[in-house]
This record gives structure tokens, sequence and C-alpha cells, in this order.
């Protein structure tokens, strides 16, 4: 392989797609639209009743169980019981994405009676500023409301119900912390299938690889300028996506090298693949076709706008055979949980896929007729 | 010297279709060789066995000494192609297609004057997108000659191009023949290889069914020269008497046939003597075109024949 040949082609493309204001627009402008559209939508998605997920130690006794139908009654919080130890509760959440959660203490109801002070655990989430302000709201009233009940006589009050709050024991992501990852992930996908199913069947169609099959440039050569050139693009892309997902929706990434390998396999994946369905069709129809039965189910079933884990068993289990799972499933692990063994084990995937559909492609994809 | 193309027995199958049947021609290095044929005749198909594009089914094809299916890589570098409606990336300009194929072929030709020599430097740093299809095929003249080839395939250059484009890629031809390099062009223009050609070939349904030079093969296939005459067929009869040539009415005329040129004056004298009335005189010779046609039209009829169509 020749880098002369490589870098020369590699001109061609980069002027070839830089003079194509669609290309550019679908590049720099189309994935702030994508982010902002997301980000807007699944935003606002909160404005209704938060869960707050409990856990009752006081055993269902009358005063537990009326204190949590009061913050029920309140319609901005949606009581959701849960038998889970005090002790694991704050990662339970966590792992869950719940928003918050809260603790009713063994013996509540002796200590109201009492008039002991008593405290229940509130555990919020920081980052979700406006469930966090709804539950606290909640919860302070009607712990005001059990307090002026209880112990009220004359002009002095003392406060028995209080509570103590606490952060959830992991990181709770937003809706827009994933989609970053997701629609990296989508670039990753979408620029290169699209293009390279196209320029496959019609550039034989024009002639192209027929001028091409000419010169000393091998296929292989003409791929791998394709492949830099779509890595280079979705550096950018993602930036792009990073930069308006931070600044426009405050979104929480660890910007970390670990990133780097999948934006550069992704495309080795896609170019690839893209250029081995354009290849075995036969005509710019029939390539457009198998293009999209291969990219649109991989579109929305990869975890590029939803997570993988809220979607059916089955589909779930459909979206492992996908290879973009694994990209956006790595880009989660090392951009959202620090999780680098499973990133590792999904970038192997990816590698091992890459490697495997870049030698078909080269095989397959031939510029001259028998 | 060895032969720069060398063909022999040459066939291509697709299925039950020989789309070549068994063609032999050698084309000697420095020369015009032009192949003719209707459209569908093959001529593509034998191109693009010699640029080795396409394998052949059987036969034996040396081009450069090269077999160009197998030793493609190293043809490729000593020839130039031009292949039917260049097309290139859209958005380069030439001055980019000549530079990226420079750094391809690694050579160190300089873009403007390779563009100066196919009249298109005025527009070096337009997008091939924009250019009209006589500048596209000077685009691609251009770059069949970014290699220095020693030879260059035309495949029907000048198809679709306005007179003044067409005398244009002449013009380069010529050059490139002045330089010493082999041109192998495919053509359906008669004129074009009269004009061009030092040999021809003329192929229809596979086969090669006439080769030489253009003067050869009108010689052997065309009709022999002929004097017309405003006459009656009184002067008719009294040229075949007296003269003893063939002397025959044709359209109203009287058509005598020339064995050489000094006929003409011998007959112009006979019919003076005739003191029969006449007036003027015309001398006419067939073309390459003439000589194509009527080949070309005897195939098709001995095909009809012979498939039992009435």
């Amino acid at each position: 392989m020749k880098m002369r040949h490589i870098t020369a082609d590699l001109r061609i493309v980069s002027r070839t797609y830089l003079r194509n204001p669609v290309a550019l627009f679908f590049s720099l402008i189309f994935p702030i639209i994508l982010i902002s559209l997301f980000g807007l939508i699944f935003s606002t998605v909160g404005t209704g009743a938060v869960t707050l997920v409990v856990v009752n130690d006081d055993h269902n006794s009358l005063v537990s169980v009326e204190f949590l139908s009061a913050l029920n009654d309140t319609t901005v919080v949606k009581v959701q019981l849960v038998s889970v130890s005090a002790q694991n509760f704050s990662t339970y959440l966590g792992q869950n994405d719940y928003p918050a959660g809260l603790v009713v203490p063994d013996g509540f109801q002796n200590d109201y009676y009492n008039r002991t002070p008593v405290n229940l655990t509130l555990y919020t989430n920081p980052e979700a500023a406006s469930s966090t302000g709804t539950v606290l709201g909640a919860v302070q009233g009607v712990a005001n409301g059990f307090n002026l009940r209880a112990v009220c006589s004359g002009t002095s009050c003392a406060p028995v119900v209080g509570f103590t709050t606490l952060n959830v024991g992991s990181q709770v992501y937003k809706y827009i912390d994933y989609l970053i990852p997701g629609l990296i992930g989508f670039a990753i996908l979408t620029s290169p299938m699209f293009s390279m199913v196209d320029i496959a069947s019609s550039y034989r169609k024009d002639g192209i690889f027929r001028e091409l099959s000419l010169t000393p440039i091998t296929r292989a050569e003409w791929l791998t300028s394709r492949i830099v050139w779509y890595v280079g693009l979705t550096f950018v892309t993602a930036g792009i996506m990073i930069g308006a997902g931070v600044f426009l929706f405050n979104a929480h990434v660890t910007l970390t090298l670990g990133v780097i390998p999948f934006l550069v396999v992704g495309p080795f994946f896609f170019v690839s693949l893209g250029m081995l369905a354009g290849s075995v069709a036969k005509t710019p129809e029939s390539a457009a076709l198998i293009g999209n039965i291969i990219t649109f189910p991989m579109m929305f079933l990869s975890g590029t706008f939803f997570q993988v884990s809220s979607m059916p068993p089955g589909l779930q289990a459909f979206a492992r055979i996908l290879p973009l799972y694994y990209v956006i499933d790595g880009m989660n692990q090392v951009m959202l949980f620090s999780n680098t063994s499973r990133a590792l084990l999904d970038l192997l995937v990816v590698l091992v896929g890459s490697v495997v559909v870049f030698l078909l492609a080269v095989r397959l994809f031939k510029w001259r007729d028998e | 010297m060895a032969a720069a193309i060398e063909v022999a027995g040459l066939v291509k199958r697709y299925g039950a279709l020989a789309a070549v049947d068994g063609i032999g021609f050698s084309v000697p290095p420095g020369t015009v060789f032009s192949f003719l044929g209707p459209n569908g005749a093959g001529k593509t198909t034998t191109t693009e066995i010699l640029e080795g594009l396409r394998r052949a089914t059987e036969g034996e094809v040396r081009v450069l000494g090269l077999d160009p299916w197998t030793e493609g890589a190293e043809l490729h570098r000593r020839i130039g192609v031009i292949p039917q409606d260049f097309r290139f990336f859209e958005k380069i300009t030439p001055k980019e297609a000549i530079e990226y194929y420079r750094a391809l072929f690694h050579t160190h030709v300089d873009p403007h004057t390779l563009l100066e020599q196919v009249e298109l430097a005025d527009k070096a740093n337009s997008r091939f997108d924009t250019l009209s299809g006589g500048q596209k095929q000077k685009l691609g003249l251009a770059l069949a000659l970014t290699n220095d080839p020693e030879i260059c395939f035309l495949d029907e250059p000048t198809t679709g191009l306005d007179p003044h484009a067409r005398r244009a890629i002449w013009a380069v031809i010529r050059t490139l023949k002045r330089e010493g390099r082999t041109v192998f062009l495919t053509t359906h223009y008669l004129e074009e290889a009269e004009l061009l050609a030092d040999r021809v070939a003329i192929i229809h349904r596979g086969k090669i069914i006439a080769s030489g030079s253009p003067a050869e093969i009108i010689r052997a296939h065309g009709k022999p020269a002929r004097m017309s005459v405003e006459g009656s067929p009184a002067l008719a009869a009294y040229l075949q008497m007296n003269l003893g040539a063939s002397a025959v009415m044709e359209d109203g005329k009287v058509s005598v046939t020339l064995s050489d040129k000094g006929d003409a004056l011998k007959i112009l004298t006979a019919i003076e003597a005739s003191g029969l009335p006449w007036s003027s005189f015309s001398t006419t010779q067939d073309t390459l075109d003439d000589v194509f046609v009527r080949l070309v039209g005897q195939m098709d009829e001995g095909a009809l024949k012979s498939e039992g169509t009435p």
C-alpha cells in the first residue's frame, strides 16, 4: 500500500466533499440540529410527576402510609414502593436511573406519636435540577403539614419529621448524556454508509472505477483513503455534537482518549460495509435498497436515540447482533461509565468485524469485468 | 520491429453469444490503427480486452509484449486510455485531475503544458461538471497522456462532439502520431478513419470483414472509379463498341468504368469523335463510407438469408 496514492486520493475526496454544500450541511449543521431537536424534545418530558422511589422500613404503618399518600396527593411526585434494603438503595437508584428516592425509617410511626424527632432520608440527583427541586418541595411540604398537625401548640412549633438529603449513589444520567454517544454513533453509521453505497454503484455506472483501474492506485488504497476521510469527518462531527450537547443542554460527558478508538474503528467498519453493500448490488437502485435495509434497523435499534436497556427483551437481543450497538455501547462505557473492560470488549468486536468486512469489500468490489 | 499490438484468434463469448468471433490483426508501432464497425459490432469489447479491462475467452493478445489481463498493472503504466463518454469526479478541476494522475503515476508532467496540448488551458480551474462534452473528452485525452504513454487507446473520442471540438481532437491525434506514439482509434465515423488512420480494420458481428490501408480497402471492396456523362443510350453503345469499355446507362447518364487515370482523356476524345449529343461530365470513386455500408449490408443480407428470413 503506497501512502502517495492514498494522500493523492484523499485530496480528491476532501475537495469533492468540501465543494458539496449538501454534504457539508449533513456533516456540520445537521448534527447540531439533531442534538437540539432531541435535546429539546426530551428535556421537556420531565414536566409531569417525578417518580419518587420509596423504601418503607416502617412496615406500612398507618402514619407512614398516610405520609406517602399525602406525597402522592401533591400530584408533582408519583410514589413507587420498592423492596430494597436501605443500604443498597442508593446504588439501586443509580443503576436504574431513578431521579429521587425516599427511605421511611423503622419506628417512624412510634417516633411521630412520641414527638421524637425522626429523619427521613431523601436521595436526589443534583444534576437533574428540576426533578430535585420538585421532590424537595413536595417532601418538605408534606413534612411541614405533619409537623404542624403533630406538635404545634400555642406559639411554638417543634418539628418532629425532618429529612436529610443525600445524593444518589452513582451518577444519574440525563437523556442528553446518552444522546451524545448515540448520535455520534448515528453519524458514524449514516454518513459513510449512505455515501459509500451510492459511490460504489454510481462510480461503477459512470465508469469512474474503470478510469481508476487504469491507474496504479489499488482498490485497498482507494478504500483506505475513504476510511481516513470518514475518520477525520467523524472527529469533526463528534466535536460538534459534544460541543452542542455540553453548551446547549449542559450534558455530562467525560472527554477521554478512550473514545478515540471508537471514532476510528466505527468509520472503518461502516465505510467498508457501505462499499461491500454497494459492490454486491447490480444497479444503483438495488444498492440504495440494500443500504437502507442494513442502515435503518441499526439507526433506531442500536441505542442511538433510545437506550437499548429501555427496549423489549426481544429487541435487546436483536440489538446485540448489530455492529453499531457495540460502537455506541463502547462510547457510553468510556464517556459515561468509565467502564474500560467492557469498552475494550466492544472495541474488539468492532475491530474484528471491521477487518473482516474490509477484506470482503476489497475482494468483492471489482473495478474491471470478467 | 515488434508489433505494438498483436491479436490472433481472439474470441469473447457472453453465454452463447460470441461478441468477438476469432479476430486477428497487428498494429505496428508509431501508426494510427482505426477499428471501424457499426454499434454492437464488438469494437468496445475488443478494445477493453486490449486494455486489460476484460478477459478474453480464447485467443492470443499481446500489447507491448504483455498479456493485458494478467500483466495489466505493468501495461497500464505504458498506455493511455480515453473511454467513450469520459466521466470524472464532478467537483474536480482539470488541473487537479492531472495533479491526481501525476501523483498516481509518479510523473512530473506540467498540468498547464498538458492542458495547452489538448486546448483546454483556459478551463484549467473549472470544475468538471461545468465543462462541455468536448471539453470533458479533452480532459480525458489529457489524463490519458499524463503517463507519457506508448499506446493511446481512443474509444470513439469524438462521438457527440460538434465539428470544431472534433477537429481539435483530430489535431491532437495527429500530434500523437508525430510524437511516435501508436494510436488505436475506435470510431464509427468513416471520415475520421480515412483522415487519420494508416490502417483500418472493419469489424461486424464480431468478425473482421476487411482490413488494410483505407486506399487498399477501397480498391479491394469498392466499385471502380467511373465517369458519368449526360448522354443517350446510343452514346453508351458507341463507347462500348469503340473503346471496349464497360459503358452502361445509369440514372439517365452514361456511366463508364475507369481502369486508370488516362482512361478519362480517351473517353472524352471518343465522345467528341462520336458526334452524338452530350453535356456535363463528372468522375466518382467509392469512399471508405461506401465500402463500409456495402460490406456491412452484404453481411447483414447474408445473415438474414442463412437465418431463413424472407
